[in-house]
């Protein structure tokens, strides 16, 4: 193994209902979902009708700007409805699910043994492109451009994060199949970005990087701007521990298998564990029974306390989720709660008694804990950003849209996750991943 | 409390706009929000968010104010028995009421008509009100001669709150540090008062001082060339002075509370610190008059070093916000304000002006660190394409 990659500044935020490591396996959902609002910058297009029977494999929709890459279908059965919001837009395509439905086919082989662009047209075809996400601004990757170097980041240091040393048990080897396919694609490298204790440290035909510190550590923009940096006119793939388990088992069946881990944790859960359905079950599949009874409000997150969506238990789990987490909504107003000592309150800060105590968990809420402000305080952002990038004037070039100077200041190697610390921390409240998010859409808009 | 609760929000609806009472919308805001934690939670972006908020960060200054405010007012009542020679006949607490009475009043005037014109200007933007003058409000009093009129402590609160803050936007948007901002318009707008002998020691109508009593300060007197007072007695603060920055003990006990909760930046403080001693040794090196000779240390315990250090030179709206920027800024004021202090006859205290002079560049040397980030990303880009 190479030399450590040490980050010292990020901010772990140690939260109540981190999951055991019991896995569970649930009964197939009766409806599962794909919700184009997943991918952003997506023009989705129906491939199917409410009431098309199809296989787990078929297409649901697919880009109008890259016709090519196509949404499958997790699990057979009916296309039951495809739900719209505001101006018709597509928010969910439903299937009711039905087990004997059958598989589209797809090849069996080795990827060791094909081509690229067989490897890259079994991706498409069996709608697992999707998966790949594409830096700068974290959209999908074109199948037209060639990435520079492929990105796995093998461990996840947000808050109530899953394992994947315990949910890659017995499933390293689709792992290895999946890294292999992925190879194929990029004529750099695939790096992976491994913890200080991790099972994937045998992996070959990719580049181990092992990286320490806190959160964020894990994420992947991270990484990348330690390992190789995107400059302008360059681009990395990267993609989810588990979604390379998909590209593995496709090779290795000629089937698509979309088995999902999920981790369910947060203070407001019963028993936090892992639980194995499939991708796009609903919300309610995973939580309905495991929750706390609470005379309060719950707070159902898909993904993490810092980047996840809230969630209506009535909806489906986002397509690169493997976490559901449930906090207190903490809708209640505080007596003086700006001036109490403390000792319950963490904070990144320290002004609370909480400092005193480091190695205690918290129950945090999803309350504000204080009114919106001008920007005042400096300083703060810089502490949890362990990138050579200057967050509050990234952000000031972002509310303004001065491509230049987004351009200038790093633009290229964030996205929203890699600043919600930032957010979390700020004192004015400001809405950090909003703001970036629009400096992105502008970017994208301008230079495409 | 319960009680309260609800008659904030059952009056909410009163306060809104179009009804009846609109025009106290930001009043009843800012004492609801003052009482209760809104129960807002997030919409978008992170769900969890840091406990902190401005009111804490804010009432963390004013906290860390309250020794040098006490002193002071002390300081205020052993200055004024000092002159009239009657120390032996009082004991610390009248002492501390004479100074009470000084200080308060202009506590007061300085709170009232601050906030008053931020509740105009929150009501006027919609706006919610803005915590930052809760530290501005109680650093105005701080800085000025305990003999100053209430009236100019009034119109250099609306000064500062107008000219210095609200035109910029509000807190957050100004460029200069809001009670400095009052304290120079003061010493601009009337020499004649607010500089020479008379404003420092409070004396009554009918008291008369004793002889040899001056009034001045030491630095006055430093500046006239002759050095009359120990070093102890700067550092512990038993000097004539603006009411709250005499004491350099009490200004550290501040300053512990500012470093020990993150509040105030180290690094601003450490090298306005260090720009004052280099300049300090540089004027002992160089010394040709007896001002000039001063052991370079004994500056810090002078004038407005040590107080504007900690509580001013940190804002961190006027400081720069870059880290690098930061040790630039802070030791140029350092420099700064010994230079003016010892060299320019005009003004016998340097520290405001450099203040305020770095305040006005603090900008620049942002833009010249950022400018240096940009370059050092695109030598980056060069090499690895």
């Amino acid at each position: 193994m190479s030399e450590v990659i040490k980050l010292r500044k990020g901010l772990d935020i140690k939260l109540k209902g981190g999951a055991e490591t019991v896995l569970e396996t649930l009964p197939v959902p009766s409806t599962i979902a794909l919700k184009p609002t997943d991918f952003p910058g997506l023009t989705p297009k129906l491939s199917v009708k409410p009431g098309y029977e199809v296989k787990a494999g078929d297409a649901l929709f697919y880009d109008k700007y890259h016709p090519e890459v196509v949404f499958t279908a997790p699990l057979g059965g009916k296309v039951a409805s495809v739900n719209r919001g505001e101006r018709r837009r597509i928010l969910e395509v439903v299937i009711e699910t039905d087990t004997n439905a059958g598989f589209a086919e797809f090849k069996k082989a080795k990827p060791g043994t094909l081509s690229a662009d067989e490897v890259k047209e079994q991706l498409l075809k069996s709608g697992l492109w999707p998966f790949l996400k594409r830096r700068p601004y974290g959209t999908l990757a074109s199948p037209q451009e060639k990435p520079k170097a492929i990105f796995v980041s093998t461990f996840d240091t947000a808050p109530l994060a899953p394992d994947y040393n315990f949910i890659m048990e017995g499933q390293l080897g689709s792992f290895q199949t999946g890294i292999d396919a992925l190879a194929k694609l990029t004529e750099g490298k695939v790096f992976l970005g491994v913890s200080e204790k991790s099972v994937f440290t045998n992996i070959k035909n990719a580049e181990i990087k092992q990286f320490s510190g806190p959160h964020p550590a894990g994420n992947v923009g991270v990484q990348i701007s330690h390992v190789s940096p995107i400059n302008k006119g360059e681009v990395v793939w990267t993609v989810n521990p588990q979604d390379v388990l998909f590209i593995g088992r496709l090779f290795e069946t000629g089937k698509v298998d979309f088995t999902k881990i999920f981790t369910l944790a947060g203070s407001e859960v019963e028993k936090p564990k892992y639980l194995q359905t499939v991708l796009g079950a609903p919300v309610s599949s995973i939580t309905d029974g495991r929750l706390k009874k609470a005379d309060h409000n719950q707070r159902i997150i898909s993904g993490n306390v810092l980047t996840g969506k809230k969630e209506d238990p009535m909806n489906y789990i986002g397509f690169y989720d493997s976490l559901v987490t449930v906090i207190p909504e903490g809708d209640e107003y505080e007596l003086f709660g700006w001036a109490a000592p403390g000792v319950d309150k963490f904070s990144a800060s320290k002004t609370f008694l909480s400092k005193l105590f480091p190695k205690k968990e918290y129950e945090l809420n999803a309350n504000m804990h204080g009114g919106e402000r001008a920007f005042v305080l400096s300083g703060q952002y810089e502490k949890v950003v362990p990138m050579d990038i200057l967050p509050v004037f990234l952000l000031k070039a972002c509310l303004i849209h001065d491509i230049d100077k987004m351009e200038q200041l790093g633009i290229y190697e964030v996205i929203e996750e890699d600043l919600a610390l930032c957010e979390y921390v700020c004192t004015s409240k400001i809405k950090v991943q909003d703001i970036l998010r629009a400096g992105i859409n502008t970017m994208i808009k301008e230079l495409g | 409390m319960k009680f309260l609760k609800n008659f904030f929000e059952r009056t909410e609806p009163l306060v809104q706009k179009g009804a009846k009472y609109h025009w106290l919308q930001s009043v009843h805001d800012g004492f609801f929000t003052f009482l209760f934690v809104p129960k807002q939670t997030s919409k978008t972006g992170t769900h969890i968010h840091d406990y902190i908020d401005l009111k804490r960060t804010m009432s963390i200054v004013v906290m860390a104010l309250i020794p040098s405010l006490l002193f002071g007012m002390y300081n205020v009542g052993l200055q004024h028995y000092k002159a009239i020679g009657e120390m032996a006949a009082v004991g610390f607490f009248d002492m501390f009421l004479y100074g009470l009475l000084k200080v308060l009043p202009i506590v007061i005037v300085s709170y009232v008509v601050g906030l008053g014109i931020e509740f105009a200007f929150a009501q006027m933007r919609g706006h919610e009100i803005n915590e930052g003058f809760l530290v501005s409000g109680m650093l105005i009093p701080l800085v000025m001669p305990v003999e100053t009129p209430l009236w100019m402590i009034a119109v250099a609160t609306a000064f500062a709150v107008i000219f210095g803050k609200e035109v910029f936007g509000g807190t957050g948007m100004n460029i200069w540090n809001p009670a400095l901002l009052a304290r120079a318009f003061l010493f601009f707008a009337y020499p004649a008062q607010m500089s020479g002998n008379a404003v420092w020691v409070a004396l009554g109508k009918g008291d008369v001082p004793i002889d040899g009593f001056t009034g001045a300060t030491p630095m006055a007197d430093a500046a006239a060339g002759n050095i009359t007072f120990s070093a102890a007695d700067a550092f512990f603060g038993f000097i004539p002075g603006s009411i709250g920055e005499t004491s350099t003990l009490a200004i550290l006990i501040g300053a512990v509370i500012l470093l020990v909760t993150g509040i105030g930046n180290w690094k601003i403080m450490l090298s306005t610190v260090a720009g004052g001693v280099v300049m300090g040794i540089l004027l002992n090196i160089f010394a040709v008059n007896a001002y000039m000779e001063l052991p370079f240390w004994q500056h810090l315990f002078l004038g407005g070093f040590a107080f504007g250090t900690v509580f001013m030179a940190t804002d961190p709206v006027s400081a720069a916000q870059t880290e690098k920027g930061k040790w630039i800024y802070g030791f140029l004021i350092g420099i700064l304000a010994i230079l003016i202090r010892v060299v320019n006859p005009a003004y016998p205290e340097g520290m405001m002006l450099a203040i305020l002079l770095m305040n006005t560049f603090a900008p620049l040397i942002d833009h010249y660190v950022v400018q240096g980030h940009i370059k050092r990303r695109l030598k980056r880009a060069k090499v690895t394409a």
